[in-house]
């Protein structure tokens, strides 16, 4: 680069003011950007998690376009949001509007609203005092019920719904709406094509233990292979951090309890 | 990465006069790069992307948008500061400005199209390591004034995106029978005659169509052919 200019753009002090500069420069631009545009994209994330309740319960199709009054509407006719006691299970008195916006993660990350979590290999850390869950409704009478799972991957956590049926031990439906996993290997936990193979997967094994879980290459179908789910090549960390986590929140540190209760009828 | 410029056959040295607006030169800078120097198809940059996440032509037309606005302010503000910037520091400040505005771009991506986004997902983001942006940073905006910079990126960006809407039109088709979503191609199992060819969706498919296409840039262009 010549310079015919009397300035020596090559003197260290200029070089370290020039960088410090064009740092200042771009780091106020980044962050501009980012405070400014971070409302919009909290509420696109909101969206995107309660379409992936629809997605979860078979509602809407993944890939589906649905704007905020679409997804509303859904809510206000098949949906009814409930909060529980997570360790108990028992349904709370809440209103479905306010457990429809209710921030689980925040209250999980509140030490006033949660608990830390009893050891486990699911890398969940506290659990919330009171859950979310959805029932879905046809006509009068509970379809599925959903419930959010989440647990740490391989290069962070994964956030999903899971839909059962009203026999608490068909898996109705499976949606992962964030995470970090590389794409083309973990990522593809996301791909809605191998979300519908859990579909008609049972929870429990015969002796009554939370048992579903990946396996490495492929599963029957549900009606022979019902405790297992087909593998995804390359993405062995992932698939083996979903089977824990998915464990977890189905036995009794998790949604157990709550599961248990609406089995046997006694939330209807 | 900084090693991909010999390709690029604009007009080089500092200090040249400015030209007119859209003088040869200018349309030279614009033009060239969106067939006879494409970058992908000649220079073959920008292949990781290209290969990646061209499954859907919706997805091609927004990586491509991101690359034509990255690449254009990129080459102008380098191109605004080049008789300034530091020789020793100058790699490091193109990429500090390059990194900044893809992350402007990604930001601004998650406040509007969230879904398609999480569907880019770390590819917008790798536009910080397109060769094309860095290259022509650093091949032509650094020795030319920033007009013709801006339609040297405007040509590059417009010519990546030819390329990326081309291949995913043509993976989007034969894979799934659609074309940004409507379909084109009934499928057999939705009662059509259109069986769909799987391995279109997969990467390796990009690369045999982008190898497809630089035979036909050479063979309609011989002059393009490597002497042996």
């Amino acid at each position: 680069m010549s310079d015919s200019k009397s300035l020596n753009v090559n003197a260290t002090g200029y070089t370290i003011g020039f960088a410090l500069v064009v740092a200042l420069i771009c780091a106020a631009l980044v962050s501009v950007t980012a405070v400014s545009l971070k409302p919009m994209q909290d509420a696109n994330a909101r969206l995107y998690m309660e379409k992936n309740v629809l997605f979860a319960a078979g509602l809407a199709e993944p890939g589906q376009s649905l704007s905020v009054a679409e997804v509303d509407a859904v809510f206000d006719r098949a949906i009814v949001a409930r909060l529980i006691d997570l360790r108990t299970g028992a349904l709370l008195d809440a209103d479905p509007a306010e457990a429809r916006r209710f921030d689980q993660r925040a209250a999980r990350n509140d030490a006033a609203t949660s608990s830390a979590a009893p050891a486990n290999d699911a890398g969940v850390r506290r659990l919330p005092d009171r859950a979310q869950v959805f029932f879905i409704m046809q006509g009068d009478a509970v379809d599925q019920v959903v419930i959010p799972v989440e647990g740490l991957g391989m290069w962070g956590t994964i956030y999903g719904f899971l839909s059962l049926a009203p026999d608490a031990e068909t898996v109705r439906g499976l949606t992962y709406y964030e995470h970090r996993e590389t794409p083309g290997l973990g990522g593809e936990i996301a791909n809605p094509d191998w979300l519908a193979r859990w579909e008609g997967r049972k929870i429990h094994d015969a002796d009554g233990a939370v048992a579903i879980a990946v396996r490495k290459g492929e599963a029957g179908p549900p009606q022979t292979d019902p405790l297992h789910v087909d593998g995804l090549s390359g993405a062995t960390v992932t698939i083996n951090a979903v089977t824990r986590f998915m464990q977890f929140w189905l036995d009794e540190n998790g949604y157990g309890p709550f599961l248990r209760r609406f089995r046997e009828g006694e939330l209807s | 990465m900084t090693a991909t410029t010999e390709g690029a056959a604009g007009p080089v040295g500092s200090g040249r006069p400015r030209k007119p607006w859209l003088s040869a030169e200018a349309r030279a800078a614009l033009v060239n790069p969106i067939l006879l120097n494409n970058p992908i198809g000649i220079q073959v940059l920008g292949i990781c992307s290209a290969l990646a996440i061209t499954t859907r032509v919706d997805k091609a037309l927004v990586m491509s948008a991101g690359v034509i606005v990255v690449a254009v302010l990129a080459s102008t503000a380098v191109s605004l500061i080049r008789e300034r910037v530091p020789t020793s520091i100058r790699l490091i400040v193109q990429l500090a400005i390059i990194a900044s505005l893809v992350i402007v771009f990604d930001q601004v991506l998650k406040a509007t199209l969230y879904e398609l986004s999480l569907e880019l997902s770390v590819f917008v983001g790798l536009i910080i390591t397109n060769c094309i942006v860095l290259g022509r940073a650093e091949g032509f905006a650094m020795s030319n004034p920033p007009g013709l910079a801006a339609l040297d990126g405007l040509g590059n960006g417009l010519g990546y995106a030819l390329v990326l809407v081309l291949v995913g039109a043509v993976r989007e088709l034969l894979g799934t029978g659609k074309l940004l979503g409507f379909v084109i191609l009934p499928l057999t199992r939705d009662g059509g005659w259109y069986a769909p060819n799987v391995l279109m969706l997969l990467a390796p498919s990009a690369l045999f169509i982008i190898g497809l296409l630089i035979w036909a840039l050479r063979t309609w262009k011989p002059e393009l052919q490597e002497k042996e």
